[in-house]
């Protein structure tokens, strides 16, 4: 098992040096020059120059980005072209923000959409299920940002209840976890309804009905425990992406986490801080995934006795 | 219920009967029936603004006098900060929407499926390199990535179009790859090949019409998800820019104004919401009808 | 001696769904001694299996339900007993053994888990020691080495897997079995060893068991009485001397069932399997069910249900055998 973590974990470094080769590119082919937007339109010419000298910015593709690699892997990311901030100092910084509007955002996510799931699946065809059937459609087909502009305008502008922007106390998080919970908790409500149904009518759980048990025993000691393996897939691929920072949500209300920190980025030709940032929210998401294969091994000895063997 | 008469399948292989036999699986579907007949409306509505709008009078001319009105029989969704009105932007936003959706689920799709095929088919090292590549795009968060290349390529629809598609390769890539895979394998693949079909051929004509269907199911859920994308970016100022009706575009102007005029943002909203939805309640019919044994 | 145990009188079971409505059991009469087996043979699909998940009360939600008739175990209707009662009746008083024992056992559970947790929904034991020595003798009954309780159904074999799932069935000591089709899963030479444990143990419990199946040499091993089953109905039923004897009356489909087993005794060249296939459920024919494949049809089994006419016990459900049409 730990062999099998920390092949995974070798695995994930050509990832990370793929995305910081790939965005390198990307931000060697887009126009504008970062020394001349940190000093501003009027600076004089001399100086910008010295400074793209200092950031070595005259030099070929191939030597930049070959420093930039060998200085990664002493652990120095560069500082940014804005700030002149250490990138990881700033990331580590501003993650907690995002950090914590993911986190209750799963957790609401959860909490909603895995007992819906549950009921509607034991409930086939009643009115809670097409209830609720339709609420998850129509959360999938609700721009986040759009609901979060709702959620503002009812609870910050009408209602005067939260706030509607900034990250001042817990209730300034309510809200934009709520924007970003509803398609997470429309996909768990819907994956939950279906491997329910579908190992409902597997053949162990009329074996357990066979022996006596109650329906509600059935469903929470047999049926569920079959079923999590897919809905934690759901869970951990959502959870990794909101960890990922949301760009959108986090402009609407005025979250200054790690998506805020790559739009600035990219805004501003910052490649050591769009590199950084890129690379952490990969980090994170395949952590994440990784945390989720473990997790299966915990919940199928199937899964188990294939890691034993291999 | 072990014991039910079996009813033999009838043999699936005239493609005509098998269309017929889905389409007839659709149509019970009243949900699924719903979102085509949704999708069908906005795409007639968005062929036919052309006849009755003028793109330059009527869509982005600014008319201050008459700014911010409420709904009114003369302006049935109002008029936004710069008298414009909202009706005649929302249905030219259709227009947008649609040929973004349209156009960048096509881009990704041809990409992805040749790159699929390639690895599905081949198997070894190519596939070993192209999925590697694949995986490195998957890792990175797809919005910030199509948000670095608009940022490469510079503003405007085109670009914003084929940065989405970029985005979104590898998921296309791998799904084909995957459905590739479970057909390569079957033995009708194998008398293709023995009787000396070529590669281009066996994929082009025996592979990828039988992987067809989780591709077809795929399009539609990723034209949802592309209008929900180009509307955020365009709303954070990073995708289609103003005066451009795009939808997204219209939310962060009307966001100024939300306070006063919230019916600014009721219409753009509304109008995303229907044409997402009657993409993904399509999405999920099909993904019913191609697979009845998935049907809950 | 003769206690009835089990007694299904008029039953009728269908399916509904949204395309069709299947008439899987259609007044069908049968009685379960006390420490009897009995065997139920036919065709897939003549609704054996329906009849014992009927005396469970465990057809598919929603789809299944029985229209007529009654079932009565024990003193008890099921058909009219409520929930809460037939949660109490199952894996106490009967037990269901079922076709599939690679599907049949919950996959994240250990084998000793899934026996212990039958106990405990009857409240057999009140320590957990007492409940953990009761599965030990169990797995020791049927067969496996107590030390591999803690294991999972896919380190099992199938047969193996066949023994737990009979173990669970036992654990309670049940008053009936229904075993369906408990072998058809499993490979030849393991069908012989599990089924001879069945007899070892319905003998040791005095178990009454329903044997359904559709092989008649494990029918004519095992069973005391056998009922014949064509759509849905009990087209025959006797001892099994009365069954297997050739020279004695039979009903036309049980005379073709034999014809479709190879006889070693005699020579014959080929098989004669029964021509046709068995009636549309959704659709039965009218008169005999059997009619539209019966080798002697008579114009009044297209039109007339045959009444059951009985010879010492032994039931036919045909009209050549009806006396009372004879001595018209």
């Amino acid at each position: 098992m730990l062999r099998y973590v920390v092949k995974r974990l070798l695995l994930m470094i050509p990832v990370i040096v793929g995305i910081s080769f790939i965005l390198f590119v990307i931000m060697d082919l887009t126009p504008g020059d970062p020394a001349r937007s940190l000093l501003g339109e009027y600076a004089r010419q001399e100086d910008v120059d010295a400074l793209r000298e200092e950031w070595g910015l005259n030099d070929p593709f191939a030597v930049r980005y070959g420093r930039y690699l060998a200085s990664a892997i002493r652990g120095d990311f560069g500082k940014s072209y804005r700030t002149n901030i250490p990138v990881v100092q700033e990331i580590i910084s501003r993650y907690p923000a995002t950090m914590k509007v993911a986190t209750l955002a799963i957790l609401f996510a959860m909490a909603i959409g895995i007992p819906v799931g549950i009921i509607s699946a034991v409930k086939q065809y009643s009115l809670v299920d097409f209830g609720s059937m339709a609420t998850a459609l129509l959360f999938t087909s609700v721009p986040p940002f759009w609901l979060g502009l709702m959620l503002i305008l009812i609870f910050s502008l009408m209602l005067r209840l939260l706030p509607s922007v900034g990250t001042d106390s817990w209730k300034s998080f309510i809200m934009p976890a709520a924007a970003l919970a509803a398609a997470q908790m429309a996909t768990m409500t819907r994956m939950t309804r279906s491997t329910m149904l579908e190992v409902i009518r597997q053949d162990y759980i009329r074996t357990a009905k066979a022996k006596g048990a109650s329906q509600r025993y059935v469903v929470l000691k047999h049926a569920l425990r079959n079923a999590l393996l897919p809905v934690v897939t759901v869970v951990g691929i959502g959870f990794g992406n909101l960890l990922g920072g949301s760009l959108i949500i986090e402009n609407v209300f005025g979250i200054s986490g790690l998506g805020t920190l790559m739009v600035n980025a990219v805004k501003s030709k910052d490649s050591p801080m769009l590199i950084a940032s890129v690379m952490f929210a990969a980090l994170v998401g395949g952590l994440v995934n990784l945390a989720v294969d473990v997790l299966y091994t915990y919940i199928d000895p199937r899964v188990r006795s294939q890691y034993v063997k291999g | 219920m072990t014991e039910q008469a079996t009813v033999n399948p009838s043999n699936p292989v005239k493609k005509r009967s098998q269309l017929k036999a889905i389409w007839f699986r659709y149509r019970k579907n009243k949900l699924a029936m719903f979102g085509l007949a949704l999708f069908l409306s906005l795409v007639l509505v968005a062929a036919s603004s052309g006849l009755f709008l003028d793109y330059d009078t009527q869509v982005i001319e600014q008319r201050m006098r008459e700014r911010l009105q409420p709904p009114s029989s003369e302006h049935w969704f109002g008029t936004d900060q710069y008298g414009r009105d909202v009706f005649a932007r929302v249905v030219w936003g259709t227009r947008i929407s649609l040929f973004v959706g349209v156009f960048t689920v096509t881009i990704a799709l041809t990409v992805g499926t040749l790159f699929g095929a390639l690895a599905g088919y081949y198997g070894g090292t190519v596939d070993n390199v192209l999925m590697r590549i694949m995986d490195i795009f998957l890792a990175m968060p797809g919005t910030i990535l199509a948000v670095a290349i608009v940022g490469a390529l510079g503003p405007g629809l085109v670009n914003v179009l084929l940065a989405m598609a970029i985005a979104r390769i590898p998921q296309f890539a791998r799904i084909v790859r995957s459905a590739i895979i479970s057909i390569r394998g079957q033995e009708f693949i194998e008398a293709a090949k023995a009787c000396g079909t070529r590669d281009g051929r066996i994929i082009m004509r025996h592979i990828l019409p039988n992987a067809i269907g989780p591709i077809v199911v795929q399009v539609t859920l990723h034209m949802a998800t592309t209008i929900l994308g180009v509307a955020g970016l365009s709303f954070i100022g990073l995708g289609i820019e103003a005066p451009t009706p795009e939808w997204g575009s219209m939310l962060s102007e009307a966001k100024e104004w939300m306070r006063y005029h919230p019916y600014l943002m009721v219409f753009p909203g509304v109008a995303i919401i229907l044409s997402v939805l009657s993409l993904n309640l399509i999405g999920d019919g099909l993904r019913d009808a191609l697979d009845p044994r998935m049907k809950n | 001696m003769e206690e009835r145990l089990l007694e299904i009188k008029d039953l009728h079971v269908e399916y509904v769904t949204d395309e069709a409505r299947v008439f899987a059991v259609n007044g069908l009469d049968l009685t379960v001694n006390r420490g009897e087996t009995v065997g139920l043979v036919g065709e897939t699909g003549a609704g054996k299996t329906t009849t014992a998940l009927s005396v469970m009360r465990l057809l598919p939600d929603l789809v299944g339900r029985i229209t007529r008739g009654s079932i009565i175990l024990d003193g008890i209707d099921i058909t009219r007993a409520t929930e809460a009662d037939m949660r109490l009746i199952r894996g106490e008083a009967v037990s269901m053994i079922f076709q599939d024992p690679m599907t049949s056992l919950n996959p994240v559970m250990t084998i000793g888990e899934q026996i212990a947790e039958v106990l405990h929904l009857h409240e057999k034991y009140d320590t957990k020691e007492e409940v953990e020595h009761r599965v030990d003798e169990i797995l020791r009954l049927v067969g496996l080495p107590p030390e591999r309780k803690g294991e999972y159904p896919h380190q099992f074999s199938g047969g193996m897997k066949q023994r737990v799932v009979i173990a669970i069935a036992l654990a309670c000591e049940p008053k009936l079995l229904l075993a369906d089709e408990p072998t058809t899963a499993l490979d030849v030479t393991i069908q012989a060893q599990v089924l001879q444990m069945v007899r070892e143990l319905k003998e040791k419990l005095n178990t009454a068991m329903l044997l359904i199946t559709h092989d008649l040499g494990v029918v004519a091993q095992t069973c005391d009485r056998v009922g014949i089953m064509y759509a849905g109905e009990i087209v025959e039923l006797g001892t099994a001397e009365q069954i297997f004897q050739k020279d004695e009356r039979h009903h036309p489909y049980t005379v073709g069932l034999f014809g479709s087993i190879p006889d070693l005794t005699r020579k014959t060249r080929r098989l004669s399997p029964i021509e046709g296939l068995m009636p549309d459920p959704t659709d039965l024919p009218p008169g005999c069910r059997f009619h539209t494949r019966c080798p002697h049809r008579m114009p009044v089994c297209e039109v007339e249900s045959p009444r059951p006419s009985y010879n010492g016990g032994h039931l036919i459900r045909c009209h050549i055998w009806d006396d009372r049409r004879c001595s018209q």
